[in-house]
């Protein structure tokens, strides 16, 4: 086992440790903040898979700007949230919610099977881009090619993205404003 | 290098832990977490494949518009929060019986 596949492993098992800890914990504050833990275990495997803007953007966008605003909305309706304390049905199902434990391992078997599929044999792209060489190498510079393609093959879907980045941002301000003038 | 079968395992748990989150918990933020594993788990599933896109960098491209928009969606989602919150002193997702005021 090489030391790339190890690195890749302690970051994907406490990825998806902190993921079932925040599901499993009674403190609304506490997932919160292990909720930092997961974004940022999930932007170093964006690295391993070779993506290292989207592994700053994810850093940057998450935990700089959507963790906050989750702080926020958590400090302005923390009335009933401190004293939220979820009990598990009693009994033979000792799980919160066993159903959706049921539904999420179903879910999860899906996607295995669908995954080892794809490991068996894989799709015809991806082998005519291992024999041609075309896939992206650890020294290639994709800040450089990313930036290039956004302005000119991608340029469509980037202003509709701004746009619809704007449209986002006179909702929220039009949700969140104190009704007076009107009711 | 590491294969893409590894990132599409991490993804899979990633997102199985998102649906869990969205069907189990009473609490909204808890659940607008929950969506976000699971559009992180779509995210990392778009780069694992992106990888081998190299003459156009269509999945990292379109990962960052992911990131994007659900950036807005949190925006837009938490601002919805604190309106059921100001209405109903609750934000448990059952609480919540009607949209009119």
């Amino acid at each position: 086992m090489t030391v790339d596949l190890l690195l890749f492993y302690v970051l994907a098992i406490t990825a998806v440790g902190s993921a079932l800890l925040i599901v499993s914990i009674k403190n609304l504050v506490r997932s919160l903040f292990l909720f930092f833990v997961t974004l940022f275990a999930i932007a170093g495997l964006y690295v391993f898979a070779l993506a290292d803007f989207i592994a700053v953007t994810q850093v940057i966008v998450y935990v700089g700007g959507v963790l906050v605003l989750m702080l926020f909305a958590f400090m302005l309706s923390n009335r009933t949230l401190l004293g939220d304390i979820q009990l598990g049905a009693k009994g033979i199902f000792a799980l919160p919610k066993w159903q959706a434990v049921i539904i999420a391992i179903a879910f999860l078997a899906l996607l295995i099977a669908v995954v080892s599929q794809i490991a068996h044999h894989e799709p015809d792209w991806i082998t005519q881009a291992k024999n041609r060489q075309t896939f992206i190498l650890p020294q290639d510079n994709t800040i450089h090619h990313l930036g290039i393609h956004l302005m000119t093959r991608y340029v469509l879907p980037f202003e509709v993205v701004s746009v619809f980045l704007m449209m986002a941002l006179m909702g929220a301000a039009h949700l969140a404003r104190k009704e007076e003038q009107s009711s | 290098m590491i294969g893409l079968f590894h990132l599409l395992t991490v993804s899979a748990f990633l997102f199985a832990v998102g649906i869990y989150a969205v069907l189990a918990k009473k609490n909204a933020i808890l659940m607008l977490i929950g969506i976000e594993f699971m559009i992180n788990a779509g995210v990392l599933n778009l780069v694992a494949f992106g990888r081998y896109d190299r003459a156009f960098y269509g999945g990292q491209t379109f990962a960052l518009f992911a990131i994007v928009l659900a950036a807005a969606a949190v925006a837009v989602a938490l601002a919805i929060i604190l309106n059921v919150y100001k209405h109903y002193k609750s934000i448990d997702p059952d609480d919540v019986t009607d949209l009119r005021d």
